[in-house]
């Protein structure tokens, strides 16, 4: 049986693990090299590092810290953060990285989709959308580069993404970032109906029960920050992950598959 | 002594990751851009890849690669390890493609259906699933007791009318040949190099094969 994969994702900016919350305030919580071969002996079934500022910026992806991220990762590794170009992409597939994730180049154009699609296989390309909901509930594409929300409709977005070759998407609730407080169900339940390729939630998770609702509203895998490296009330930076018995435990008894 | 590992480098699949794991585990590996004409000791030849079934193939039919890779492989008996796309490439043919494979293992590739409703199978196979083995794949399971767990990414399945090649199975909506060995021939549907502990026993398997 195939399993739901749970990913810790790790935001980077400036080359230390920091977490946000609600995309703002980034806490550092410490050496992402450090965090990484935590979650290497964790035996995590994938991992996903951010980095919340190169596209921002308008900086060059780390290269360096790309490749001693994967000279450690002996499990799925997925980048993101500042890839504009097919020459950025190459030089980070060469390094040992599985996947990239494209957010804010794809919104201005999915010429990059597509190339990296039909180079390295659709599966190496994760289309990443952050949803932001409106006073009245609402759902707004938000374009973490620049802070603002984007006029066209995120689902019709992620349709045309997916068409150009996009093999995964990534969805993450701005308003759930950082604050541990549930995933944003419906959000993944919209997300799920229009989609026929795996889907990662992330944003909201605090705990295992969290992962399963995720998993039953629709999510293929789901990712967490804060649930991962924060631990009790006043957010000591502990890395955890659930044991594998755990996972299995918990999508055997709970999710109709 | 350390073993003479080449893996085939058509810019397909992610060899820095083999590296990477072979390395851990105390064996070295070199890349090959182009196909090698000499007497050089071969005691492993691996071929990777991710992406589509033609394009590799056609990658491979053009560097000159089929004819030699088939050569290695029948006439001086070289261990060859095929993964995931490169398992593929190993049979005969993909719906995927029209093109013909190195037909080193008998067998094609059948796309999973993703066939609608609520309980629709998502393609690609995409995570952690677990693997039987077989009497055939014995030598691959040797050090687990339980079916061990590996990372795939996949659209493609293994059929065959004949389950004479299966070395392992993996159940999704079908259940599959996602291990399958022809004599010194032999591929994996997943990534043992992204595998954790499980792939990296898989390797040392693999090397103890070597002789």
């Amino acid at each position: 049986m195939l399993n739901h994969r749970v990913i810790p994702a790790l935001l980077l900016k400036n080359g230390g693990l920091v977490k946000t919350h609600k995309f703002k305030d980034p806490k550092y919580v410490g050496d992402p090299i450090n965090a990484i071969r935590i979650f290497n002996d964790k035996e995590v079934d994938e991992l996903m590092v951010l980095d919340i500022v190169a596209s921002k910026e308008g900086q060059e992806p780390d290269y360096r810290m790309i490749e001693l991220f994967a000279g450690e990762c002996f499990m799925p590794l997925c980048y993101g953060g500042g890839i504009k170009t097919m020459e950025q992409a190459d030089r980070i597939f060469n390094m040992g990285v599985e996947k990239i994730s494209i957010q804010t180049a794809a919104i201005e154009d999915l010429g990059l989709i597509r190339e990296v699609a039909d180079k390295y296989g659709s599966q190496a390309v994760v289309i990443s959308v952050d949803i932001k909901r409106t006073l009245f509930g609402g759902t707004k594409l938000y374009r973490s580069a620049t802070s603002d929300t984007d006029k066209e409709n995120w689902k019709t977005f992620l349709t045309r993404a997916v068409d150009a070759g996009a093999g995964e998407v990534l969805i993450n609730a701005v308003d759930k970032d950082g604050t541990l407080s549930g995933p944003d169900l419906e959000l993944i339940k919209e997300a799920n109906s229009e989609l026929d390729i795996p889907l990662i939630a992330l944003g909201g998770v605090s705990s295992l029960e969290d992962i399963r609702l995720a998993v039953e509203a629709g999510a293929s895998a789901v990712a967490a920050g804060a649930f991962f490296v924060f631990h009790g009330p006043h957010r000591a930076v502990l890395i955890t992950y659930p044991k594998y018995e755990e996972l299995e435990k918990l999508f055997m008894n709970g999710v109709n598959e | 002594m350390s073993k003479q590992i080449k893996i085939v480098d058509i810019g397909l699949g992610n060899i820095a990751s083999i590296q990477n794991m072979l390395k851990k585990i105390g064996q070295d590996s070199e890349r090959i851009t182009e196909p090698i004409l000499d007497d050089t000791k071969i005691d492993l030849l691996i071929l990777p890849g991710v992406g589509s079934f033609d394009y590799a193939m056609g990658k491979l039919n053009s560097g000159g690669w089929t004819d030699w890779i088939r050569q290695v492989a029948t006439e001086k008996k070289v261990k060859l390890m095929g993964i995931c796309l490169g398992m593929q490439l190993l049979c005969e043919g993909s719906e995927e493609g029209d093109l013909q494979g190195l037909s080193l293992i008998p067998g094609h590739f059948k796309k999973f259906s993703s066939n609608g409703g609520a309980d629709r199978l998502k393609v690609p196979h995409m995570g952690w699933n677990t693997v039987h083995y077989n009497e055939r794949g014995s030598w691959m399971m040797e050090g687990h007791e339980d079916d061990p767990r590996y990372y795939f990414v996949h659209s493609y399945y293994y059929t065959h009318p004949e389950p004479t090649y299966i070395a392992g199975t993996t159940d999704y909506g079908v259940e599959y040949g996602s291990a399958i060995q022809n004599g010194n021939v032999f591929g994996f549907q997943y990534h043992p190099e992204k595998s954790h502990r499980f792939g990296m026993n898989l390797l040392r398997n693999v090397i103890k094969q070597l002789c």
